[in-house]
């Protein structure tokens, strides 16, 4: 299935949980926020949400701004 | 007397000893960023919030540990939003990066040539994001009517530009300025246009509740250098204008006495 990470498409073999797609992507305990299909998922629902096809993710971090 | 070292700002309810408040922006590296945040004496610091790189610099240093939170009150941005929805989307997405942190600034930009804000999307996201409980510190223009509609919304800082973000071309309308803060039932903050020390001591002298930059700072030649003397410019500012100002006289008044002048 596929699903557009921060606005690429992104392929995957299996379903997986946002906490997968974290490890997956090497950001595993970096300070991030995530938004899926626009709504806020909360760092304590990583590990129960799973992707679906289609589904829409933003990987979001803090940086250098003014 | 007027004791400067007892002076504080106030936002939303928590005192501030600075009135300065820097970005992270436009630093040659993380280590220049945090030298010269440090030197500025800030304690409200500006991030954006932008998506992470995926599989690329998977080690590269993050902001976050250069400012960090339990040191610095991290007041995340939605610049580079030129819509109500991307910017309430930012918000929220900063306020589950920062743990239910929600103290956020809000800018709404209008186009890539000015940046100039666009206060339509500016007061839409206001109305959203004070509703959603968020503490608004809002960059907008210098229309003192607009000012006025934001604080009445129930943002907590008002931050006119003082000239265009990056521009580094100073107080170009003091009078508009003076009118907003003539007006203000909230703190009013310059928020972009300062090029030099004398920029940020002018804003604090028009009394105005405190100073955001960063491209001042950050461009200066010598970052850390330029971020200690904005330190001394704002506390110069904020003296002068509790101290209150003589008044202008079109001529001269000596003053070393004229009796006992010998002849």
């Amino acid at each position: 299935m596929q699903i557009y990470l921060n606005g690429e498409a992104y392929s995957l073999d299996r379903v997986i949980s946002l906490a997968e797609l974290i490890e997956l992507t090497g950001l595993t305990g970096k300070r991030l926020a995530i938004e899926l299909n626009l709504d806020i998922v909360p760092r304590s629902q990583h590990a129960e949400t799973l992707l679906s096809d289609g589904d829409r993710v933003e990987i979001v971090h803090a940086i250098g701004g003014g | 007397m007027t004791d400067l070292s007892q002076d504080a700002l106030e936002i939303a309810g928590v005192r501030y000893r600075s009135r300065l408040l820097v970005g992270t922006g436009k630093y040659k590296d993380m280590a220049e960023t945090g030298r010269a945040i440090e030197a500025s004496g800030a304690e409200i610091v500006t991030v954006a919030i932008r998506r992470t790189n995926i599989g690329q610099n998977p080690d590269e240093p993050n902001l976050l540990d250069v400012v960090p939170p339990d040191r610095y009150t991290i007041l995340p941005n939605t610049a580079g939003c030129f819509t109500a929805e991307d910017a309430v989307r930012t918000c929220r997405l900063a306020r589950e990066l920062l743990d239910g942190h929600k103290l956020v600034k809000l800018e709404v930009l209008a186009d890539q040539k000015t940046l100039f804000p666009n206060v339509v999307e500016t007061l839409k996201a206001a109305e959203v994001l004070v509703k959603d409980g968020f503490d608004v510190m809002v960059y907008t223009s210098d229309d003192p009517i607009i000012a006025r509609e934001l604080s009445a919304m129930g943002c907590v800082a008002v931050m006119p530009l003082a000239g265009l973000i990056g521009s580094g071309m100073g107080i170009c309308n003091p009078w508009n300025l003076r009118i907003i803060l003539e007006e203000a039932t909230v703190p009013v903050l310059v928020d972009a246009g300062v090029g030099t020390a004398s920029d940020a001591t002018i804003a604090m002298e028009l009394g105005c509740a405190g100073v955001l930059m960063n491209s001042a700072i950050a461009h200066a030649d010598q970052p850390v250098l330029m971020a200690q003397a904005m330190h001394h410019a704002v506390l110069a500012g904020r003296g002068a204008y509790l101290a209150g100002r003589m008044p202008r006289k079109l001529y001269a008044t000596a003053s070393s006495p004229l009796d006992g002048t010998i002849r």
